[in-house]
């Protein structure tokens, strides 16, 4: 700390004191003009609060929207691989028909904007789907159900919300999966061509091949790309809030409508988003690091 | 030599890479036991005959009959072909994701479906005939060029072929490391394998090669035993192609 202050120049000085006198405008025109009442005491009841009447902690608004975003997130992520693999794979098939349909889903899904896309998913896939499973009645009875409930409970959340928060993982897995295949695809090629006829020539199948010589090469070297595709999908989550699905961005939208908290509770939110994605990044390339070190 | 069945068939061979064409009607024939060496300028087209011979390639025109298998693209006996006939890659082309043992056990054990304890047992066995078993645990990255092409000889060996193809093992190599790689394939060859080899290691050829070839522009232009071809070649562009190579 003591090293940085004396590197910073007189320059550095100006261009801090500018950006202070412009923040210190915003503040005071904000609470100047507009008038507007800070309640930060109240943001720390909407993360963990204090039931004073039935003297326990309860769950709060933000901190549930940040529950579920992360729930939503790993299932989703989890399902786009998945996806995503086998879109790689299909991109590099030797059927055309198969290589065609592969490109056409991705290019589709990288040229129309996100939140059509997740419209489109929604009302004619996931939806569909959660109303032919009828999944809606199936996860209120586990909700009523004392026994089953915990273990559901634990990886879902509310069983009320199981439908929303299992079309919200979908509906993101979908539109993910273009680009994890994209990722997957460009790992499968990298695979030097050399590696694909030594495993023919001792007989493989064209699954065996894939299966243990190139995809686990392949893996290994779109670990990294992966990893910032996951951030971008914690990201991207915020857009299924419009289909209603209460994770954080949606319960931060209910916040504010129901307490005009404007101002509070999208900083609140946004640090959320902020810690979470930054202290994955951290952790990924700390784990890379690592990964590099032992070779 | 000439009583023992012919193991490898090629009837008048033809191989296009679009307008360029690799193979002129080629016709040749190996028979089990023989030892040959295929030799030539750069792209006269034998590391493509050598590619044909276990389906890398497939040739466009001609008959091809490999260890009793007539070769047709999409030839569903491609597979149980490949598993019978060994290649060695100038690039070595081990799998860098496996250790050494894994890479030998992987095709016994995933292809033909030997246990992991009898394929660990065939993998260190020819280990120790290329004269490395204490690498086993290794990874590829961590091994000399030879001692990778070595292992990349007994991966192919651990499927117990009958017929062994070899694309210029050594070209690839440090000179120090050659003779490390050319002595496993002469100590090979003393067990009767049928072996292929496309090379310039003319010394190689003198010592095993029972018969050589000479290709020049996709076309086999001369073939024989190989003190005769060495001693007296028939055509100029052997004779010129023999002296550019022995010059040194």
């Amino acid at each position: 700390m003591r090293n940085l202050i004396r590197k910073l120049r007189w320059p550095d000085y100006l261009i801090l004191a500018i950006l202070f006198v412009f923040f210190g405008y915003v503040w005071f025109t904000v609470g100047g003009t507009l008038n507007y009442n800070w309640r930060w005491d109240r943001i720390p009841n909407q993360i963990v609060g204090y039931h004073t009447v039935r003297e326990e902690y309860f769950v709060g608004l933000l901190l549930r929207g940040l529950i579920a975003t992360i729930r939503i997130c790993i299932y989703a992520a989890i399902l786009a691989v998945i996806l995503g693999t086998i879109l790689g794979m299909a991109r590099c098939s030797t059927n055309l028909t198969i290589r065609m349909l592969a490109r056409t889903y991705m290019e589709c899904l990288r040229n129309i904007p996100p939140v059509v896309v997740i419209f489109i998913f929604f009302f004619f896939f996931s939806q569909q789907l959660v109303d032919a499973l009828d999944l809606a009645r199936w996860s209120r009875n586990i909700a009523r159900n004392d026994e089953a409930s915990p273990l559901w409970e634990f990886f879902f959340g509310d069983m009320r919300r199981f439908p929303a928060i299992i079309s919200g993982a979908i509906v993101l897995a979908l539109f993910q999966s273009a680009f994890v295949g994209e990722i997957v695809r460009a790992g499968i090629e990298s695979i030097p061509r050399g590696q694909r006829e030594a495993a023919k020539s001792i007989g493989m199948s064209r699954f065996a091949e894939m299966r243990y010589i190139v995809l686990p090469q392949a893996f290994k070297k779109v670990v990294p790309p992966l990893t910032n595709q996951f951030i971008t999908l914690i990201k991207d989550s915020s857009i299924v809030s419009l289909i209603a699905i209460p994770e954080l961005t949606y319960n931060t939208l209910e916040l504010v409508a129901s307490t005009r908290m404007i101002f509070e509770a999208w900083l609140t939110t946004a640090a959320f988003y902020f810690v979470l994605c930054f202290g994955l990044s951290r952790f990924f390339a700390r784990l890379e690091r690592r990964r590099e070190g032992q070779r | 030599m000439n009583d023992r069945k012919p193991v490898i068939v090629a009837r008048n061979i033809d191989k296009f890479f679009g307008d360029f064409q690799a193979l002129r009607d080629v016709s040749i024939e190996v028979r089990a036991g023989e030892r040959m060496v295929i030799c030539g300028p750069s792209g006269s087209g034998k590391s493509t005959l050598l590619r044909c011979f276990n389906a890398l390639e497939t040739h466009d025109a001609g008959q091809l009959i490999v260890d009793g298998i007539e070769l047709r693209p999409e030839s569903p006996d491609i597979r149980k072909l490949r598993q019978n006939v060994g290649m060695v890659f100038q690039q070595f082309n081990l799998f860098p994701h496996l250790t050494v043992l894994e890479n030998l056990m992987i095709g016994p054990v995933k292809v033909r479906g030997m246990r992991r304890s009898e394929a660990e047992a065939t993998a260190r066995k020819y280990l120790e005939r290329v004269h490395i078993p204490e690498q086993a645990e290794k990874f590829p990255a961590q091994l000399s060029g030879g001692q990778q092409q070595r292992v990349a000889i007994a991966r192919s060996l651990c499927m117990e072929p009958r017929i062994m193809l070899f694309d210029e093992p050594t070209s690839a190599l440090d000179p120090e490391m050659i003779s490390e790689v050319l002595e496993a394939m002469v100590e090979l060859a003393q067990t009767g394998m049928t072996m292929v080899v496309v090379t310039h290691e003319m010394g190689f050829a003198r010592k095993v090669a029972d018969s050589m070839v000479f290709m020049d522009g996709g076309e086999i232009v001369e073939s024989g035993p190989p003190q005769e071809v060495f001693s007296n070649p028939r055509t100029e562009r052997c004779r010129e192609f023999l002296s550019q190579i022995l010059a040194f």
